[in-house]
């Protein structure tokens, strides 16, 4: 195996721009001693462990980092059920549902593509309700369905494209196959950040202020840019896409973790909540870690599924 | 030799199960007392309640937590008996009311004297599932006359889900853990009663997984 040398760059520039930040973090701690920190340390505290235990999984073998994603499906899926309205007869099928993960990810592992797709979108689909049927409850029975089924999509069938990236034949030496994982978790945290800066800087015009008064357009249109300027010049660099499908991915996976972000935040609405857990020190829940992701992953795993094999 | 096998039990049983399989969203960390004399009072539905409060403190301090139970129920058979004693470490208390005030709470005084922290359920039993029963004033005797010790109210929601009373399988749910400021036993018993009863309610709207409640 060719040592994946552009993959090993990048991960050395996501640590050289984290200890960046917590060196600023600390420099702005020592100029305004008044001001409370603590939220800001405890997330770069956060970043910290989750990008390092990602590179050290990413570094060992593909199956550790299957069983990572498994585990990361598995408190995603553990926390919608937590937080949703759901009728005590379900319980099992809700536990029927966890099974899912297991299999989910053996095919994974087993680079079983035709079952890896299907398996939660059909043969789960079709199976729990059947499940729900034999516990003879039928109030409420329509809205159990589309939640059980709902959240397994979310969290176990979307998040599952990202290991899927690593079984997929190498095109691309230099970064090998982890550098597919690296370019998409990269771009979405990216957009994430810009968003988020591009709003607080310039931010007027808000976006859906009935889901989340924080988004506004010129956020939007200032992450998406500054995704597709990085991403069409990665490209090349981390996946075997060329400058222009670079930029088309870029773009596909800002909106896309948009989107994904904007439709975790409706869920927590309707539930009155403002985090989905407390897991993360700083950031709330594993959801509000993973919202973007949730849409990102399969629609930029299908786009690249498409275009390069 | 108890203090190991104890330690060997939370590190391998009880903090896997409680933080990967059940899972905690908790609230006001920093309010949980680091030291004793210390008291933890806490609402009541499952007996997962003092494990998950046990959970939250470092295997090395886990043997000053001290869970104030039922001498009636935990002593039922020999079994229970030494495992509640030696490797949960209750300090067990006579529901019967033959012990008079005075003598009923010795064992106690003499734990918060040793800089233990006490866990005590004030509803007395578990009672209904997500339901707040009727709190018992004994706490309020407990520490009114210690200057060194103050109450801190925590209340736990959601643990009736994973493994509710009479079914066998258990299935992976967070829960909320709130710990609430810490109190002083102040007026008389009525009053602080009233007094924790209160942070209750407020501490239970702090919760994530009261969805499936306001449904009813």
């Amino acid at each position: 195996m060719n040592t994946p040398t552009h993959s090993l760059i990048i991960m050395l520039v996501v640590l050289l721009i984290l200890t960046i930040t917590s060196i600023t973090c600390m420099i702005l701690k020592k100029k305004n001693p008044a001001r409370d920190y603590a939220e800001l340390r405890l997330k770069i505290q956060s970043w910290w462990v989750m990008i390092l235990v990602l590179f050290l999984v990413l570094l060992l073998n593909r199956g550790f980092f299957i069983a990572l994603s498994a585990f990361i499906s598995f408190l995603a899926l553990k926390e919608f059920f937590s937080i949703v309205p759901l009728r005590p007869t379900d319980r099992r099928v809700i536990f029927l549902a966890y099974l899912a993960i297991p299999f989910q990810y053996y095919w994974i592992y087993s680079a079983w593509y035709g079952m890896f797709v299907v398996f939660i979108p059909i043969y789960m689909f079709l199976f729990l309700p059947m499940r729900m049927v034999f516990t003879g409850e039928t109030k409420g029975f329509i809205r159990a369905a589309g939640i059980i089924q709902w959240a397994l999509m979310l969290t176990v069938f979307c998040i599952s494209h990202i290991p899927y990236l690593l079984m997929l034949p190498v095109k691309n030496d230099a970064a090998g196959a982890i550098g597919l994982v690296l370019y998409l978790l990269f771009m979405t945290q990216l957009n994430d950040v810009s968003q988020y800066i591009w709003g607080k800087s310039l931010g007027n015009n808000k976006i859906l202020p009935l889901i989340s008064p924080d988004k506004t357009w010129e956020g939007f249109i200032g992450g998406v840019g500054t995704v597709i300027i990085c991403s069409t010049f990665i490209a090349p660099f981390l996946t075997p896409l060329s400058y222009i499908e670079g930029a088309l991915a870029g773009g596909l996976i800002a909106v896309a973790g948009f989107i994904g972000d904007i439709v975790v935040s409706a869920v927590k609405r309707d539930l009155h909540i403002k985090d989905s857990g407390t897991l993360i020190p700083g950031q709330g829940g594993i959801l509000d870690q993973f919202d973007s992701l949730t849409f990102a992953a399969p629609l930029f795993f299908h786009f690249l599924y498409y275009l390069v094999y | 030799m108890d203090r190991i096998l104890k330690i060997l039990f939370f590190a391998l049983l009880v903090k896997p199960v409680i933080l990967i399989g059940l899972g905690l969203n908790i609230r006001g960390r920093a309010n949980l007392p680091k030291h004793g004399p210390a008291v933890i009072a806490a609402n009541h539905n499952s007996h997962l309640d003092t494990m998950v409060l046990m959970s939250m403190y470092p295997l090395s301090r886990i043997h000053m937590i001290r869970p104030v139970a039922a001498a009636d129920y935990f002593f039922r058979n020999k079994y229970l008996k030494w495992l509640s004693l030696n490797i949960i470490g209750i300090i067990p208390l006579d529901r019967s009311g033959k012990t008079s005030r005075e003598a009923l709470f010795t064992d106690c005084h003499l734990a918060l004297d040793k800089g233990q922290t006490l866990l005590i359920f004030p509803e007395g039993s578990r009672g209904k599932p997500e339901e707040l029963s009727k709190l018992r004033k004994g706490l309020f005797y407990l520490i009114k006359d210690r200057k060194d010790t103050q109450v801190t109210p925590v209340v736990m929601h959601g643990l009736g889900r994973a493994l509710p009373k009479g079914e066998a399988l258990f299935v992976p749910f967070n829960c909320d853990v709130i710990i609430g400021k810490a109190l002083k036993p102040e007026g008389n018993s009525t009053e602080f009663i009233e007094t924790i009863r209160k942070r209750y309610n407020e501490m239970l709207n702090l919760c994530l997984t009261r969805s499936s409640e306001s449904e009813k």
